[in-house]
């Protein structure tokens, strides 16, 4: 077995073993991402020299000393390119480190390389990258989901050990899904956002691609906790995650909302899905149905509110301190028209207009106030869903992975992609995807675990268990 | 037709904080063009705004100190607009929900410039009412050069306190007196130096005028470019006079807004208003609504001073001192202090009141850098005040006091100007000086008051000036009279 298909956790045991080296790591990503990246086109840039650097000056002792990890294009790293994947960003170099970088680098972990993405995290199938397109390993003309479409591919080709990425709607947990990987969205402050590049800063967490879930324990352990540079970051330290992960499903109750299992769902992930309930009652978990009755209203709240705060967020991208400039500009208008015309993808400006819309006055309290109205709805929904249960179970994405192009001209139906994990955002609570079973063609299928704010060692014990009676995380796209 | 004019200010206060309003570079007037910036402030990618508790603390202190209602919780919003200034290409300020709302400045006598402060129709105990007072952040500043623009950053991000009046104001007079009290306040409070000139206090006057006696409003103007608060009464003088040459000439007021050029001494249009601009206000995602009805405003609470009209009365009550005398002495805080410095150890506290408000006045108009200590004016009032110099020799020494910086009583002594009351000596010499005149003596008991400086100048001969006149005469009346 090659270096570059182990977890964190064999890693780690290796490594304090001393059977390999930080540096022999390495270099089996490095050499397995030569060969297969050129498929997957799942990395921007790469930090190889870096990497090999850091790995011979790893700290073992640290709890991801000597482990490489990918990281989205939408996080600051000290030196590194940050470009989103967008035009307008096309030759910008972070000035500073985001705080989860921090917490990787106090970790221990050597930070490989940039991950592809959708431009400013705007899409679902990493098709919206103004570099090129991202496939997915179990099907290199399918797309691998997105927004973190990047980040998803290279854990799911084993050309990196885990990586980070950033969930707005769905953009963690559908790429996970797509590309067969564990995927974490966090509560909504438990991992601080200084350093995310923001898309709808009400939704967006950075969270982990790992192979395993005990892995997606350990990394979101290691970049949880307050910040102080992040006001929306929760006061509360994080409990220890890992401690909780194996004591089995036996007496949990486990929730399955009616509202999720709908028409135009993929039969074949219906039944991966119903399957893997099963599994779960069989393992001593108590399944009973729960209701989310403003699931359909989701998606319309989410494009409204999430492209509100986009159309401020990226108002800063105008040509005038850095990023792309229009040649010439005959005035400061010119300037930023033709700076955000020519660097901005037509996706990006799609949403700037559509929240500059809903944001004007005479429609503010028909789009905005309201969609936030019908957000404290949702919200409620899963207050009194988790009354009656201690984690909910849904599919990740109605599909399996699509062919790319296919709904590239349609942008409502690939708005549809999200529609399972979007209230997750919306309700701030958490999240969590991972492999239950495969389609006929051999495409992944995911599981969606829910918990509540700050639920995640309870969505963790959850997975840990479905995953340990199952093999599907140890199933390898033939590349 | 006779016209009144409506007049409204909307002040813009930069905070007195150590850093700016979201990120913690320095909140610093001056400095070398962008060296008090960071990611934050400069708007880069992915970077968080945190807000200053300071900032937040002193707003609601300055809303207390004008009688505001305080908001129990503070809450921002964006403000969106382009514009290279400003690095996020929004502005974080408060909408809906000001820190503040309602209160008032109330006005004073020595608000009002000197000039009308006699005039009987001017209603100096006039409060001007407040819409809202709101916190946000400052704006970067803009170089404009011949083919080409630069940005300091170094005040992008520093907080800025906005106070909007009613529309309350009726005369320039009145909006000099609201700019005065207001400043005043803002400075006892500590809350900002407000110093127009350095930009740290910026106002935007809305002017419109109507007949007297009719209820709607005029078109109103917007002024701008108003740096002094004398500037803005010149400019409010000649707007209102230009709005009504238009209107009489039966032309219609635009709702525009104007530039004051202060050397012309005229406004001059800069656009003109055709609709409102759309912000696109909406809650601060970033920013969690920060609860003010606890700790802050507790805070803020313990940090209200005493404000200048209770200051006012107080120093009449505590020092004797008159209404004027405390008016003056309370225009700035600065002031007051160094008078109740003085004044406290002093038996004689109107006498340091009068050196303050008329010698030291005479010599500098600065209240706030007076350039010798305190406690020289306690010094020089106890000389005169136990006769130990007369008040001819009171003003050299003030003279000698301003000029070099020497303590009075050390000018004294060096100067020889001590005066003798050592009763023995003056006793002695009134004595000798009956003796030695006879013929004075005798026209004094005659009737001839006048006699007495005969013996006066005998004695003031013997003492080589010294003696201290009053104390002389007092003797010798005794003396003869006995
Ligand atoms: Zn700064």
């Amino acid at each position: 077995m090659s270096l570059y298909t182990e977890t964190i956790t064999s890693l780690r045991s290796k490594l304090s073993a001393k059977e390999v080296s930080p540096r022999e790591i390495v270099e089996s990503l490095l050499k397995r991402i030569e060969s297969v990246d050129p498929k997957i086109q799942g990395y921007l840039w790469m930090n190889a020299e870096e990497a090999l650097q850091q790995a011979d000056a790893a700290d073992l002792s640290k709890p991801l000393g000597g482990i490489p990890i990918a990281i989205k294009d939408n996080l600051n790293v000290i030196g590194n390119p940050c470009t989103c994947a967008s035009k307008i960003l096309a030759n910008y170099q972070a000035l500073y480190d985001a705080t989860v970088i921090s917490k990787l680098r106090e970790a221990g972990a050597i930070l490989l390389g940039r991950t592809n993405m959708d431009e400013f995290a705007m899409g679902s199938s990493t098709e919206n990258s103004s570099w090129g397109k991202t496939r997915n390993p179990w099907d290199i003309d399918r797309i691998p989901g997105g927004s973190s479409g990047g980040s998803a591919a290279v854990v799911g080709a084993h050309e990196a050990i885990a990586s980070l990425g950033s969930d707005t709607g769905g953009s963690i947990r559908q790429p996970a899904a797509l590309c067969g990987c564990v995927g974490m969205k966090p509560t909504y402050g438990r991992v601080s956002r200084y350093g995310l590049v923001a898309f709808a800063s009400s939704l967006d967490q950075v969270g982990p691609f790992t192979k395993t879930i005990e892995d997606s324990a350990l990394l979101t352990q290691v970049i949880s906790g307050h910040d102080p540079r992040d006001n929306t970051s929760a006061l509360q330290a994080a409990p220890d995650f890992l401690s909780d992960l194996k004591k089995g499903v036996k007496g949990m109750r486990l929730g399955v909302p009616k509202e999720y299992f709908v028409a135009g769902m993929d039969p074949q992930v219906e039944k991966g899905i119903r399957d893997a309930i099963q599994q779960l009652q069989s393992l001593g978990a108590e399944i009973v149905e729960v209701s989310l009755p403003h699931t359909e209203q989701a998606t319309a709240v989410y494009y409204i509110l999430a492209t509100a705060e986009a159309s401020a967020n990226l108002a800063r991208f105008d040509g005038v301190r850095y990023g792309h400039r229009a040649s010439n500009p005959t005035d400061v208008l010119d300037l930023y028209g033709r700076s955000r015309a020519e660097g901005f993808g037509s996706e990006v400006k799609r949403r700037i207009i559509l929240g500059t819309y809903v944001l004007s006055s005479g429609y503010y309290d028909a789009y905005y106030n309201r969609a936030q109205k019908v957000r404290q709805l949702i919200t409620r929904d899963f207050t009194e869903a988790f009354k009656k249960c201690d984690a909910i179970l849904t599919p990740t994405s109605p599909t399996a992975a699509f062919k790319i192009g296919e709904k590239s001209q349609d942008p409502l139906q690939m708005y549809l992609a999200d529609i399972f994990t979007i209230a997750v955002n919306l309700a701030e609570v958490c999240g969590l995807s991972l492999p239950c079973g495969f389609t006929s063609e051999k495409l992944p299928i995911g599981l969606q675990i829910i918990g509540p704010k700050w639920g995640e060692s309870a969505i963790l014990r959850v997975g840990q268990a479905y995953e340990q009676s199952t093999s599907w995380h140890q199933q390898r796209p033939n590349l | 037709m006779e016209f009144e004019a409506v007049i409204g200010l909307e002040v813009h206060v930069q905070l007195k904080t150590n850093s700016k309003m979201f990120c913690s570079c320095k909140n610093e007037y001056g400095g070398t063009q962008n060296s008090h910036v960071c990611p934050v402030c400069l708007g880069m990618p992915g970077v968080l705004p945190v807000p200053n508790q300071e900032a937040v603390t002193k707003t609601i202190q300055t809303g207390l100190m004008l009688g505001c209602h305080i908001a129990p919780r503070c809450k921002f919003d964006r403000k969106n607009y382009f514009y290279p200034d400003q690095p996020k290409n929004y502005q974080i300020s408060q909408f809906d929900q000001p820190l503040c709302e309602g209160g008032g400045v109330p006005l004073n006598l020595f608000a009002f410039p000197k000039d009308v402060q006699n005039d009987p129709q001017v209603n100096f105990n006039k409060v001007i009412r407040l819409t809202r007072i709101h916190l946000e952040e400052d704006v970067a500043k803009s170089f404009h050069y011949d083919t080409s623009s630069g940005i300091d950053f170094n005040r992008a991000g520093t907080p800025l306190m906005e106070i909007v009046s009613e529309a309350d104001i009726a005369t320039p007079e009145e909006a000099y007196a609201y700019l005065t009290a207001l400043r005043q306040i803002l400075v006892y409070g500590g809350v900002s130096d407000a110093d127009m000139e350095k930009g740290q206090m910026r106002c935007d006057v809305n002017i419109s005028i109507r007949p007297k006696g009719q209820i709607e409003f005029g078109t109103k103007c917007e002024l701008k470019n108003l740096n002094t608060i004398s500037g803005v009464r010149r400019s409010l003088h000649s707007e209102i006079a230009r709005q009504i040459e238009v209107v009489s000439a039966g032309g219609e007021i635009r709702q525009e807004t104007r530039r004051w050029d202060d050397a012309k001494g005229q406004t001059f249009l800069m656009r003109i208003k055709e609709k409102a601009h759309d912000y696109r206000y909406f809650p601060d995602p970033d920013l969690l609504p920060l609860r003010t009805d606890q700790g802050l405003f507790a805070e803020a609470q313990t940090r209200v001073p005493e404000l200048p009209q209770a200051k006012i009365k107080r120093l009449q009550s505590d020092y004797g001192v008159t209404e004027y005398q405390a008016g003056v002495l309370a225009s700035e805080i600065a002031f007051a202090n160094y008078f109740e410095s003085a004044a406290q150890p002093a038996k004689n506290k109107v006498l340091i009141a009068n050196f303050l408000l008329n010698d030291y006045l005479a010599t500098s108009p600065d209240l706030t850098a007076i350039p010798i200590p305190p406690n020289y004016f306690t010094e020089i009032s106890e000389l005169v005040d136990s006769a130990k110099i007369n008040s001819k020799q009171a003003k050299e020494v003030f003279a000698e006091m301003i000029a070099s910086n020497k303590a009075p009583t050390a000018i004294v002594k060096e100067k020889g100007l001590e005066q003798v009351t050592d009763m023995g000596a003056l006793e002695k010499w009134c004595d000798e000086a009956i003796v030695a005149n006879d013929k004075s003596v005798a026209d004094y008991k005659s009737g001839k008051l006048g006699a007495i400086n005969a013996l006066k100048g005998y004695v003031m001969k013997m003492s080589k000036g010294k003696a201290n006149p009053s104390v002389i005469d007092e003797i010798l009346i005794k003396k003869l009279t006995s």
